[in-house]
């Protein structure tokens, strides 16, 4: 009797102590990848402020630097042309963004509330459509653009990317679950369908519309392969090209700073768009995934 | 009169509708059509736009062409390391995420940072990081002599070197989706369960197998197909790893070979092009429904 209790007791001594190694290695174990995720961050807004002639004479890398400068950053922005870059990318997300949400908020509109005939065999054609893939269509896109002289222009970079499936299907879902009777309520009170949809709907899918401006607006700013097709004028160039261009031919192949503080430059605007907008951003990927 | 505005109802709908359609019709559906038939189009010429011959000249092209076979094997290379090995970290971490309180909207929220970053640009960080120059061999080598290694240069080196770092970058790029989706997963299986379990005296690790693993499988199989299909799509982080001149450096993958038929020094081919993306898209195609095969007899088991 005496025993056994003391045995019970060891035994959920044993079983406490594992509990907490268990615990030690698991916190070990998040914290390094953290460490993983942020490292390449750190490096390279470490590497953006050391001096070239400090980088260069390091040939064992330093963890830290004592004397950090900013030269680097106004190299960036003299030697090449970072600020059209990042401009060309500003009117490139907003214009893109702007037109998308016109598109998709009409045609979610006609299928969420309007009743036309050959309607469900357009939405499911609609939904067929959102498992083509864009590389199989680039190539037409490619073509198409060039016979229409639209190579190095605004309108050849935004066309293309201006409608999305996904986003209409994401509306139309959320424009379902407003209630029939303020349609109704309004159609008694003479409103017009338009002006239903802007003064009911979109005030009510306000949470929809601003997820799906935030991760098109981070679709556009991450866009690399197309513009790459349709642009080979830098005046045309955005941030992704310009990163490239200025790898292969910017600044000397060797400043290296410099080139981190471009990139520091391009990417810190997401991070922030991201740190504001953390919830909505993570719950529309988690629903639909742009990367994926 | 009903008739009239029956008519002028379905008008509505259509003209709500017509924004939609023409730029799909445009940029979508032609385009997918069209592919095909640059496909089978011998002997395309770009600026004349004109051709000889209806054939499969252009498939066999591709497949004979070195630089293809090879972008082929990198591209295969690539899935079949980077798909297991990120699904399982991801699984992984997210379990041990799941299993803390503190701390987790921080780790959530740096873990989800890769996903909202310029793919080129913090590439850029992950070749200064692996780069051997002649003035500094770099800090990951600084890591690898602190472990008794030599040095490597991993970006213009041997291609095992290249390629390990291509699929630490890959991992490193795609974890952010996958932790996110698991985490949800993990999150909306219902607490009775594990409560049932534990007044039973189940072991961690059992639960964890009989309980967890099944409730969250279907979203595993989720990722692993949508991770399949990301990664035989690989282009852009390659390119910010080693440049645009991909052929050269051995690391070229199927989508780069298309843009390389297309476009730059070596480009004016649409109809190579086509008929690399449409090889390309019959290889993801089989390997979903290979993959949903095997999800869909493990489920009836």
């Amino acid at each position: 009797m005496m025993e056994s209790s003391v045995d019970f007791s060891k035994a959920e001594r044993l079983e406490k102590a594992r509990a907490r190694v268990f615990g030690v290695v698991k916190g070990v174990f998040l914290a390094l990848w953290a460490l993983i995720v942020l490292f390449p961050f750190y490096w390279m807004v470490l590497t953006s402020v050391k001096s070239y002639s400090a980088y260069s004479s390091e040939y064992i890398p330093k963890f830290f630097t004592l004397t950090p400068t900013l030269q680097n950053y106004a190299d960036a922005f003299t030697e090449v042309p970072l600020a059209r870059y990042l401009a060309n990318t500003l009117i490139f997300a907003v214009v893109t963004t702007a037109l998308m949400l016109v598109v998709i908020t009409l045609a979610a509109f006609a299928f969420a509330r309007l009743q036309f005939r050959g309607k469900n065999l357009v939405f499911v054609f609609f939904l067929s459509l959102m498992m083509i893939p864009n590389e199989l269509v680039i190539i037409t896109n490619f073509v198409t653009i060039t016979n229409l002289n639209l190579r190095n222009s605004y309108a050849g970079l935004i066309l293309p990317s201006v409608t999305s499936v996904f986003y209409i299907y994401l509306l139309k879902e959320n424009f379902e679950q407003i209630p029939d009777s303020l349609y109704y309520a309004a159609k008694v009170d003479g409103t017009s369908d338009f002006k239903y949809l802007w003064k009911v709907m979109l005030p009510i899918s306000k949470p929809t519309l601003t997820t799906v401006t935030i991760l098109k607006v981070i679709e556009c700013w991450n866009s690399y392969v197309w513009p790459r097709l349709i642009t080979d004028d830098q005046n045309y160039y955005l941030v992704s090209n310009g990163i490239q261009e200025i790898r292969e031919n910017g600044f000397g192949r060797e400043n290296i700073p410099a080139m981190m503080a471009a990139v520091v430059v391009i990417s810190v605007p997401l991070i922030v768009l991201f740190l504001i907008f953390r919830k909505q951003i993570m719950a529309g990927v988690s629903r639909g995934g742009l990367k994926a | 009169m009903n008739m009239a505005k029956g008519r002028f109802d379905n008008l509505k709908g259509w003209l709500y509708l017509l924004p939609a359609i023409l730029f799909l019709g445009a940029f979508l559906v032609y385009p997918l059509i069209d592919v095909f038939i640059y496909s089978f189009e011998e002997g395309y010429n770009f600026t004349s736009q004109t051709y000889y011959g209806v054939g499969l000249y252009n498939y066999s092209y591709v497949l004979h062409d070195p630089y293809f076979l090879q972008a082929v094997k990198n591209t295969f290379i690539l899935v079949i390391i980077t798909v297991p090995l990120s699904t399982g970290l991801a699984l992984l971490i997210s379990v041990a995420l799941h299993s803390i309180t503190r701390f987790r909207n921080l780790l959530q929220t740096i873990y989800f940072l890769p996903y909202v970053t310029n793919t080129l640009a913090v590439g850029l960080v992950f070749m200064i990081l692996f780069k051997k120059t002649a003035y500094s061999d770099g800090m990951i080598n600084l890591l690898i002599n602190f472990f008794g290694g030599s040095s490597i240069d991993f970006i213009d080196g041997p291609y095992w070197a290249k390629m390990l770092v291509l699929c630490i970058y890959t991992i490193w790029v795609v974890m952010p989706f996958k932790i996110l989706i698991l985490t949800g997963a993990l999150a909306s299986v219902n607490e009775d369960y594990y409560k049932a379990a534990r007044v039973d005296g189940t072991s961690k690790f059992r639960i964890f197998r009989k309980i967890t693993l099944p409730m969250i499988s279907p979203m595993i199989f989720y990722l692993v197909i949508t991770g399949f299909i990301g990664a035989f799509k690989a282009y852009s982080d390659v390119v910010a790893l080693f440049g645009t001149d991909l052929n050269a450096a051995e690391m070229n993958t199927i989508v780069g070979y298309v843009y390389d038929m297309l476009y730059g020094d070596s480009g004016g081919y649409p109809s190579y092009a086509s008929a690399a993306a449409i090889i390309l898209f019959v290889i993801i195609l089989t390997i979903t429904c290979i993959n949903l095969l095997v999800s869909g007899r493990r489920a009836q088991r």
